[in-house]
Parts: C-alpha cells; sequence; structure tokens
C-alpha cells in the first residue's frame, strides 16, 4: 500500500462572495427592488447578498470544491458509529419521480394517497424491523428522535401523576453513550445520571441497578454499544428498568449491527428510533437531511408527534391528528419525506432476507479488519465485535508520538477517510472503526494495509500528515479558538486586523 | 504539540490535589483552584472554558465548570464545599491560559470555603504523584 497512490485536487478557489460580479443583468432575480408588501422601512433591504456569478464560473466553482472533498464515493469511508455506507443510487430517481415532488403537502388526502401509502408502508417496515408497533415518520434526524422520545416519556408519566422533583426526574445514560443522549435528555426537562461501564464496555448491571430508583424516568442504550459489543445482559437490564418503573430507550446508532436477528421489541425496548439515512442508506454525512423516525409500545402510542398516516374506511390512507396527549408537531407537515422515500425503497429492495445478510456482511467486515489489525491496534475486552469496534493506537503513542489523531490524519493521504477518534472518551488514543458492508474484501486489505504500514512509518512524516490532500494540517485549536463561521464574520476580521 | 508524549508534569509542593486533577490552594479559608498540569496535558488545547457565576454555592464534588478542547469535554468538580467569591472571566477570551500557565493565570474559581477542614483531606503533592502514576 503506498501512500503516493492518492492526490486530491489543490484548487487555490475563491469564495463566491469574492467571485460576485456586482449586480446582475436584467432576469429572474432583477435587483430593482420594490417595497410591495409594506415591510417596515428597517426590515426592506436592497439587494438578498446572494452573490451574482456567471453560470460557467459557478459550475467550475462547484466542481472545484466537490474535487477537494472526500466522499464514501470517493473511497472508504470507515468513521465509527456514522455507518457511511456506499449510498444506493438506486433510490435516487425514485425520490426524484415529478408525481413525488411536486406533492403539495397541504394537498386534500384523496389527493396525495400515493405518497400517503408510501409513509404508511414505511411506517410498517419499521414497526417490524424495530419490533415496536406504532410509529412516527416526522422526527429530523436522529437526535431529534431522541429528543422527541424523552418528552413523549416525561408526557406519559406526567399522566401517570409519577413527574415531580424527586420522581420520574432523571435519565440515566451509560458513559460511553452518545453525546446526544445526554443533551436531549436534559432538553426534555429531565437530570442526567451517567453511569460507569464495566471493565469489558459494557453496562454494570450492578451499577445500574444501584443508580434506577423511583426517580429513574428512562434509561438510555444503544445495543450493539459505542465500543461495537452486544450487550448480553440487556434482558436483565430491560428488567431492573422496568422493575423501577422506568422506560428503556434504544438508540438506533448501531441498528445497521442487528437487521434481521434480532430487535429492540425483543430485546425490552419500550421506545427507540431510527437514523434511517445511516442504516438504510440515504446520503447523509456534512449535516444531513436526515430522518428520525421514533417506534413505540402501545403506552406510549398516544405520545407519538402528529400527524401519522393511517388506513381509514375504504382502504383510504388519511392523516391523524391523534388527540391532546400527542406531543404535536415536532417538524413541519410529514418531516424529511425525500429522505423516507429513499429508506422504503432500500428496504424494499432489501427485503428482510437481503437486510439480515446487510448485517452479517456488516459484522463480517468489522471482525475480519478486526483480526488483521489486532496486534498493532489492540482492543478492550475479548467479546466478538459487531458492525463497528474501537482499538486503541496507545502503543505507538507511547513509544513515539504517532496517536490516534496521526494516525487518521495519515490515512487520508492513502485514500482513506479516517476513522471516528478519541471517542468513545473510555478508551485511551482511540480509533473507532466501522467499515460497513458495502467495502470490497480489497478496500478492507486496503484498509488494513494502510494502518499497519502507518506504524511502520517514521514518526516524524505521519505527525506531519496528511500531503496529498487539498488541504494539509488544520490548526483546529485556532479554528475552535476564532470561529469564523459566516461571510459578515470573516469581513468584519479582516476590517478589525 | 505533542501533549502526553513523554513530558514530565510540573507538580508543585505547596499545593493540595484531588485525584480528579484539580489543585487547591487554600489561604485564610479562601480556596484557589485549578486544574493540573497533568490535567491540561491530557485535555490538550483548551479550546472553550465554561465557568460558574459568583456566589453561586458549591458543594464537594459538584461540577462547577466545563473544559472543552479538540479532544473532549471535561467537568471540573469542587474539591471542597464553598461559596464562589471570584471567577478567572480571562478564561473566557484566552481559555489557552489553562494550558500556559495551569497553575497560574490559568486559576479557575476562589470558593469561600464552609468548612475548612475539608482541605485535611486532599491529597499532597506526594500522594497526587503517585495518583498519576498509577
Amino acid at each position: 500500500m503506498d501512500p503516493d497512490t492518492f492526490r486530491q485536487a489543490r484548487w487555490d478557489e475563491p469564495t463566491l462572495f469574492d467571485l460576485d460580479e456586482g449586480p446582475a443583468p436584467e432576469g429572474p432575480f432583477d435587483h430593482e427592488t420594490t417595497n410591495e408588501a409594506n415591510l417596515p422601512d428597517e426590515h426592506a433591504r436592497e439587494t438578498v447578498g446572494i452573490p451574482t456569478v456567471p453560470r460557467s464560473r459557478l459550475t467550475r466553482h462547484l466542481t472545484r470544491q466537490a474535487q477537494m472533498t472526500f466522499g464514501v464515493d470517493t473511497g472508504t469511508y470507515p468513521l465509527g458509529s456514522c455507518t457511511m455506507k456506499y449510498n444506493a443510487k438506486m433510490p435516487e430517481p425514485l425520490a426524484h419521480e415529478p408525481d413525488l415532488l411536486n406533492v403539495h403537502p397541504l394537498a386534500r388526502e384523496e389527493d396525495a394517497q400515493g405518497i400517503l401509502a408510501l409513509l404508511y408502508q414505511l411506517q410498517e417496515a419499521l414497526a417490524a424491523i424495530g419490533g415496536l408497533p406504532h410509529v412516527s415518520l416526522q422526527p429530523a434526524a436522529g437526535a431529534q428522535g431522541e429528543f422527541v422520545a424523552m418528552r413523549m416519556v416525561r408526557e406519559r408519566f406526567r399522566d401517570l401523576g409519577e413527574i415531580s422533583e424527586e420522581t420520574r426526574c432523571e435519565v440515566v445514560v451509560p458513559d460511553s453513550a452518545h453525546g446526544t443522549n445526554p443533551a436531549s435528555a436534559a432538553m426534555a426537562g429531565f437530570e442526567v445520571l451517567e453511569i460507569p461501564s464495566g471493565s469489558d464496555g459494557c453496562v454494570d448491571v450492578k451499577a445500574l441497578e444501584d443508580a434506577v430508583s423511583e426517580r429513574t424516568a428512562a434509561f438510555m442504550l444503544t445495543n450493539p454499544n459505542t465500543l461495537g459489543i452486544f450487550e448480553r445482559d440487556v434482558e436483565k437490564i430491560a428488567e431492573i428498568v422496568h422493575d423501577a418503573g422506568a422506560m428503556l430507550y434504544y438508540d438506533g446508532a448501531n441498528l445497521n449491527a442487528i437487521l434481521g436477528k434480532t430487535n429492540p421489541g425483543a430485546m425490552g425496548f419500550d421506545i427507540m428510533h431510527f437514523n434511517v439515512h445511516k442504516t438504510f442508506a440515504t446520503p447523509h454525512g456534512g449535516g444531513g437531511p436526515g430522518a428520525g423516525p421514533v417506534a413505540c409500545t402501545e403506552e406510549l402510542a398516544p405520545y407519538l408527534p402528529v400527524p401519522r398516516v393511517k388506513k381509514g374506511k375504504d382502504g383510504l390512507y388519511v392523516l391523524d391528528d391523534g388527540d391532546e396527549r400527542s406531543i404535536g408537531a415536532v417538524k413541519g407537515f410529514h418531516g424529511n419525506v425525500g429522505v423516507l422515500v429513499r429508506a422504503l425503497a432500500y428496504i424494499r429492495q432489501h427485503g428482510s432476507d437481503g437486510l439480515t445478510r446487510v448485517t452479517e456482511t456488516a459484522v463480517a467486515n468489522a471482525n475480519y479488519l478486526y483480526q488483521r489489525i489486532k496486534d498493532a491496534y489492540p482492543a478492550p475486552g475479548e467479546a466478538l465485535k459487531k458492525h463497528e469496534f474501537v482499538v486503541t493506537a496507545e502503543g505507538l503513542w507511547e513509544e513515539n508520538g504517532v496517536g490516534a489523531t496521526e494516525v487518521g490524519k495519515r490515512l487520508l493521504d492513502y485514500g482513506i477517510h479516517a476513522p471516528t477518534v478519541h471517542f468513545p472518551i473510555n478508551v485511551k488514543e482511540s480509533l473507532m472503526i466501522e467499515p460497513t458492508e458495502t467495502e470490497t474484501r480489497e478496500a478492507l486489505d486496503a484498509l488494513v494495509d494502510a494502518l499497519l504500514s502507518i506504524g511502520d512509518e517514521a514518526p516524524g512524516v505521519v505527525r506531519e500528515a496528511p500531503f496529498n490532500t487539498a488541504a494539509g494540517r488544520v490548526d483546529d485549536v485556532h479554528a475552535a479558538r476564532n470561529p469564523l463561521l459566516t461571510w459578515d464574520q470573516v469581513q468584519r476580521d479582516q476590517d478589525g486586523s | 504539540m505533542l501533549g502526553g508524549f513523554n513530558v514530565g508534569h510540573e507538580t508543585p509542593k505547596k499545593l493540595a490535589y484531588t485525584k480528579e486533577h484539580e489543585w487547591v490552594n487554600v489561604e485564610d479559608g479562601k480556596a484557589r483552584i485549578g486544574i493540573t498540569d497533568f490535567a491540561q496535558d491530557q485535555l490538550t488545547d483548551v479550546v472553550y472554558v465554561e465557568l460558574p457565576t459568583e456566589d453561586e454555592t458549591l458543594s464537594q464534588g459538584d461540577a462547577f465548570a466545563v473544559l472543552e478542547s479538540v479532544k473532549s469535554v471535561s467537568d471540573v468538580y469542587a474539591p471542597v464545599d464553598g461559596t464562589v467569591v471570584q471567577v478567572n472571566h480571562e478564561l473566557e477570551d484566552s481559555p489557552e491560559l489553562i494550558n500556559d500557565d495551569p497553575y497560574g493565570d490559568g486559576w479557575i474559581v476562589v470558593l469561600d470555603m464552609h468548612d475548612a477542614s475539608q482541605a485535611e483531606d486532599l491529597l499532597d503533592h506526594e500522594e497526587y504523584v503517585d495518583h498519576t502514576e498509577a
């Protein structure tokens, strides 16, 4: 494996604001302004601030940006916990069907039966995959799904009269939880109690028993967990949580590891979210759009966001607004429908046997990788890995100052995206690797070769990497301390200096 | 640049410490608190600091500040009970002071201690060095 076979384009490309040619010639976005709406003067603007750039230059600008970007269409993207599988192109034309694209969200139900049928089918499919019968497709992404679930739990306990400053006021999370879990619980009005994981990286059942009480509203868990290890005690965990009168929540982050093998309902979870953009391969990364449907038990169903699609009389699909127990709408209309359509297309294309093979291949790929690199990059615990695993670069770090960050940066020179680094924080110099099912044997071997050869390279070279990318080592400390996020901020910064 | 890589850490003898890597300097019932050289080195470059407000009352073990680095986010815990009487607001604009001068300009708060005897339970220099080497 040779790092010199990969070269990213390197353009000294200005921003579109730098390319602005000033007021456009006459056209649909004529700059002449009128104030027909009688806006107050302080809100009326002369221009909308969008730069004028010739189409040819705009196309070149965007193409050059794309050439300087790394994506799953460019190379292997083993970013742990993100499930960066190759995005099937098959659902794209389906999602772009004019009959779907042009349906107005306020169209009468009888005029929108096609799209409602698709959404209904997706609700049914997710209920089967999750083992939980009731689904809302509305949440816009995983974190919003978590928030919705915690709000629903809160409303349920309020209706039961159990919410007070001393009771059902707390949500318990393991220390390996994704940061969004405690954030979602806090946003829903709960206090957060973190419990330490056992030495094997799994939930410490004793610590959980000690942590839950009538104060506990829910325990949030993903299974397999963040280390890619299946929580074998999950049934015992469900029993402990339910005996305390609390709810068990499943974070769908790692659903790619269990499709068709088990499901959250069977494991005893009461409520969950799906990251359909991850698990069912709709394009993601870089901020979305995603979709984070929530599935739950009969008991929690009245609290789901609305509207939901139901089958009415005469087999017609109708929108159901539920009753006053629903937490209401959390996103406009029916959620990110384009993403949802792609997810259904993917699910239908694979079928249940195909989805089971997705999981089997994802798990096999992860274990193949792990077995080949474990001598150089060991992992805590001996348990079989699922779809992802966490190894440590601590040995290299101690030996010559090549840690997780350095390995990740150097991998870019080999044309491979960095794994997740320094997460979870309960493993030192952690590299979290998730190859997904879509990488070929050749791609996996290339990743192994790259990881092993980085360990043998001159540490001085590795610490300066990357060299073959559009941008070299970026100063992330400076960027975090002095963020310039908008063009206005950049201009103010330049004027100031 | 190479935090954690064969770097010796400074641990002043006159200070008291906690297992959570805070240092405490007790004078006249007031406790000045920061994080240790070892801790700032483990955290790597601090990029954001969330501070408590003056007059806040803290119990031993309460998380009272948040330090964010490029790698991670960490809480800072109150080593003793006390009321916040001074906050180092310099850190808001210059979080790097925690890395550059952890025992000096990188101090975080001063607490008016509620129970001076709690200071006796803190680790001394030797115990803290043993703790970091364990």
